[in-house]
């Protein structure tokens, strides 16, 4: 600014002030266009108004309920006759042959009951299905002639499905497909189903009292297994799915920078005067940086086959560039002269590095892997899905088999939590280490 | 302390006390260093032995993969040339994904920011809430977002995009708000005593003295979404990942582009992360030029 040029007139800086205005003024109004005009363009680029055309409603539909209720089949094979209950259709859901939840009488005419008056009969032949307000419909699968089935006068109304071959009936109580070799019903409940036992385990359907009680009694072991082994939702394979990707985070950056601070000091100008080895050592942390994670974890994977050893070692060289940039960063800042009070106590090289750069530097460091160490859990969670090992593989199967979305739900939750743990663990020891020590020497001796 | 007379007598002490406290931290610090080191070690076998191949079996073939693709690519080296321009549109779809989610994230991330500061919030007891939408915006790694809308949206970029602009939101919501910490509220008083309203005094208040900060973080944001946007096309979210993945499924004889690909997504981050650094260090220390215009 000419905050000291006092020879200027009046028309002078009168000028420089409506220079100085356009300008803001331009930038003001500039730079939004600017990014609304960059925005329309990626609107098209990406075409954005096809995209209602290509995206299935109906797949985030069943997405969203699927995610927060489950469905029971009753199903009737109509060749023999036999009636089968199961939870979401999975033989591991599956009621021991014989049994049925309260709402399904079974018997010569199996009775399934799904509240509200509609009540859904599988005869020896024909099913028939009450609907209030409308009346009941029957049908009669039989080999030769399709399913024949009988509705009520009037309209044929759009929540009834009717081909052939096949009778569909949806309504807000439950769903009935009539085929020829099958007749199904689902009916829908809120909740996720068998979370804590499945069906073939004693303890399914008690309430915590009574397994408070059960496990008094000695049975503690009994419960847990049976929860720990729950086929359904798999606990004993998540757990160690969230541990193998804490793991990768853990090995990947702890080991990273293990490897990258003796490097780093190879890339400062304060301890390595030569220039070759400088450039040289800067040039490789350069290069693992920028050949990226994915590519890293693509070569990786080739070597070592999927599992938490591939993504760590691809977290451990990618972040080795990473620190290696900001540790020699840090070293570079080091205070001189606390190196020289060191070495006029007449120390050697090593004790010079151990007693005079060390602990300048162990904060930075430090606060730097912690930080890493948390971006990192969900580094591994994406490198995970990629090679095939942790939560994200998890994850990914999951949503390919696009029908066990209560799953992927309970594993979105569980990746939140675990991130948002890793976050607090590691922002608690970052404290812990290098803010909390003039409290911890003030704390009277405990050993 | 200050008892002259028993000067020696406390000078020991004193070195005692030194003595204790250094052989306590040095027992601190060994208890430390050997649990690090048994987590290390614990750690690094039970990885190994969980994983399809084992560390021993597999580091000496870490180079048979690049060797493969870069002999193959250097046969067909003719092709190269042909090859970038093939996947030059895949690469635009990349910067593009990143540079679009960048820019969302940062307008999401600014709002989220003022609305969890104290003092610029436009309804102060909503504080708690925004931070908390920020810390689960932050919190949700993109592959999760970005799987469930690829399976409503279906393939393609914008699922993409969504992903990285919410994890952006949450990681630049809580970084801006640090930086609001520091900024001087009397502009922001000074507005008020003349009736601007919430926005004017934000957009004249706040943002010139946060602007540099903002900006700085926003293009080290768009150096880790330019990564992120080639990893998410990898489980089919276009871009030059999506390009990566199905040159690799063919195998052999296609790694002529496969080695293209690498090389953009290469230069591309290797350049992007040239300019921001520079510009970021332009905007942190300040231009000598700018400031003499």
């Amino acid at each position: 600014m000419s905050t000291f040029a006092t020879n200027l007139t009046v028309d002078e800086l009168k000028s420089e002030a409506d220079r100085l205005f356009s300008r803001k003024r331009l930038m003001n109004f500039g730079l939004p266009a600017v990014v609304i005009v960059y925005l329309i363009y990626v609107f098209f680029a990406f075409d954005v108004p096809g995209l209602a055309g290509r995206a299935n409603w109906e797949n985030g539909k069943t997405l969203v309920a699927d995610s927060y209720s489950y469905k029971t089949h009753v199903e009737r094979d109509n060749r023999n006759g036999k009636v089968s209950v199961a939870i979401e259709g999975e033989r591991k859901g599956a009621y021991p042959e014989g049994e049925a939840p309260e709402w399904v009488a079974l018997g010569e005419t199996t009775v399934i009951d799904l509240e509200g008056g509609h009540v859904v009969r599988f005869g020896p032949e024909t099913v028939e299905y009450d609907i209030p307000d409308y009346g009941t419909v029957r049908a009669t699968p039989t080999r030769s002639a399709g399913v024949q089935a009988e509705l009520p006068e009037g309209e044929v109304p759009d929540w009834i499905n009717l081909s052939k071959n096949r009778l569909a009936i949806t309504t807000d109580a439950g769903r009935l497909t009539v085929t020829r070799n099958r007749s199904e019903v689902f009916r829908y409940f809120m909740g996720w189903e068998l979370f804590w036992f499945t069906l073939d385990s004693p303890y399914h359907g008690k309430s915590l009292p009574q397994l408070v009680g059960l496990a008094a009694s000695g049975e503690a072991g009994a419960i847990l297994n049976d929860f720990w082994t729950n086929k359904m939702w798999r606990h004993e394979d998540v757990a160690w799915a969230i541990f193998e990707t804490i793991l990768m985070a853990f090995l990947g950056t702890f080991g990273a920078g293990m490897v990258a601070l003796p490097l780093a000091f190879l890339a400062t100008r304060n301890f390595t005067p030569l220039k070759s080895v400088r450039f040289l050592t800067r040039r490789v942390f350069d290069f693992v940086r920028g050949v990226d994670a994915l590519i890293w974890t693509v070569i990786l994977a080739r070597a070592f086959g999927p599992g938490p050893l591939t993504g760590a070692l691809a977290i451990l060289v990618t972040d080795t560039g990473t620190f290696g940039k900001i540790f020699s960063e840090a070293l570079e800042n080091v205070d001189r002269k606390q190196i020289e009070g060191v070495q006029s106590t007449g120390a050697n090289a090593p004790q010079r590095y151990r007693f005079g750069v060390i602990p300048q530097v162990t904060p930075v460091l430090l606060s730097q892997l912690l930080y890493f160490l948390e971006s990192n859990t969900r580094s591994a969670t994406v490198i995970g899905a990629i090679t095939g090992g942790g939560i994200g593989l998890l994850l990914t199967q999951a949503i390919i088999t696009q029908k066990d979305w209560e799953e992927v739900a309970y594993y979105i939750v569980l990746i939140i939590l675990m991130v948002m743990l890793m976050d607090w663990f590691s922002g608690w020891l970052r404290r812990r280490l290098i803010q909390g020590e003039p409290e911890k020497k003030r704390e009277p001796k405990s050993a | 302390m200050t008892d002259l007379t028993a000067g020696s007598r406390s000078a020991d002490r004193i070195r005692d006390e030194y003595t204790a406290m250094t052989q306590r931290k040095r027992v601190y610090g060994g208890i430390l260093l050997i649990v690090f080191v048994a987590l290390m070690v614990a750690g690094f076998r039970t990885a190994d032995s969980r994983n399809a191949g084992s560390f021993v079996d597999g580091w000496h073939r870490i180079f048979d993969y690049p060797t493969e693709v870069l002999s193959e690519a250097s046969e067909k080296i003719g092709s190269m040339p042909e090859n970038l321009v093939t996947f030059f549109p895949a690469l635009i779809e990349t910067i593009n994904i990143a540079a679009a989610s960048t820019l969302i994230g940062t307008i999401a991330g600014t709002f989220l920011a003022l609305m969890s500061t104290r003092g610029m919030a436009l309804w102060p007891s909503l504080i708690p809430l925004f931070r908390r939408i920020a810390d689960i915006c932050r919190a949700i790694p993109e592959i999760v977002i970005a799987l469930v809308l690829i399976f409503v949206l279906g393939g393609g970029p914008v699922p993409a995009m969504i992903a990285i602009a919410i994890h952006t939101a949450g990681a630049l919501g809580k970084l801006f708000s640090e930086v609001n910490e520091n900024a001087s509220l009397k502009p922001v008083e000074g507005l008020h005593s003349v009736g601007a309203n919430w926005s004017q005094r934000m957009y004249l208040g706040v943002i010139p003295q946060v602007g540099p900060n903002y900006v700085s973080y926003a293009l080290l944001r768009f150096e880790i979404n330019i990564r992120a946007s080639a990893i998410l096309g990898f489980v089919g979210a276009g871009g030059l990942g999506y390009e990566l993945r199905n040159s690799m499924s063919w195998g052999q004889g296609r790694y002529d582009e496969a080695a293209a690909i690498f090389l953009l997504l290469f230069v591309t981050i290797v350049v992007v992360d040239q300019i921001s650094g520079l510009l970021r260090e332009r905007l942190t220390h300040g231009s000598e030029k700018g400031a003499q215009a």
